[in-house]
């Protein structure tokens, strides 16, 4: 299942949602919104989400981990808009019967996740500039914008 | 022969022409300064529509680091497209 949502994410209610007694192990993965990028200190983070294509995408993704791994539950949670600094911004919980394919499953999900899914992060400075995330030859030629490496 | 030559010649030339609705994204619609815009064009693929409206976006980034979609399905820059199609521009994405 996914869910893109612009409140907080309750991991302690998702953790809750994928015990299953068939399962003997679960893996699950929190990103975090960071101080810095790129030598730049970041002051919050602003995300938009193309929903529709969002859902789609996800679905795909997870149908894929589900038939590389047995797996018991899949959760995949996203944040759109305004995130402050320590807010979780992504949660991938994978429940399987033993931990290899749970990590396994829960590495795919993350990595496919910030490859596929239409959508932007937007980086907030300290210094009050503001730039688009791995849109660093477009910052060229916009000098200002803030310059970005991949994550 | 002069005139019923031109009137084919523009015939051909509507045929060619179609309307579609482009829709740009974060860093896109930021640069276009909106979020979408009809455009007739002749352009016959996703790639064609993409440079078609380059201008507007000013995106000097590979196509290979952008993405496309038609109609709110992920397409090929190859993926043709129709009159009426809906052509969804997204600039590099960053989730996670």
């Amino acid at each position: 299942m996914i869910e893109l949502t612009d409140r907080p994410i309750d991991t302690q209610q998702l953790r809750e949602s994928l015990k299953d007694s068939r399962a003997g192990g679960y893996a699950a993965f929190e990103g975090w919104v960071r101080n810095e990028n790129g030598g730049r200190e970041v002051r919050r983070l602003e995300y938009e989400v193309y929903e529709p294509l969002s859902l789609k995408e996800g679905r795909k993704i997870i149908a894929e981990a589900q038939a590389n791994w047995p797996l018991i539950g899949v959760r995949l949670v996203h944040r759109s808009g305004l995130l402050e600094l320590g807010d979780c911004a992504v949660w991938v919980g994978v429940a399987a019967r033993h931990r290899d394919e749970a990590f396994k499953a829960c590495r795919y999900l993350i990595d496919e996740l910030k490859l596929r899914l239409p959508i932007w992060k937007k980086e907030h400075y300290v210094d009050g500039d503001c730039g688009w995330v791995n849109c660093e030859r477009c910052a060229r030629l916009n000098p200002g914008r803030g310059r970005h490496r991949a994550d | 022969m002069g005139e019923a030559y031109g009137v084919v010649t523009e015939n051909r030339m509507q045929s060619m022409t179609k309307t579609i609705t482009v829709r740009y994204f974060a860093l896109f619609r930021e640069r276009a300064g909106m979020g979408e815009e009809r455009l007739k064009t002749a352009a016959t693929t996703a790639r064609g529509v993409f440079e078609a409206t380059r201008d507007r976006h000013r995106c000097p980034e590979p196509l290979g680091h952008c993405k496309v979609a038609i109609n709110d399905e992920m397409a090929d820059w190859d993926s043709p497209v129709a009159d009426g199609d809906v052509v969804l521009l997204f600039p590099p994405v960053a989730g996670g």
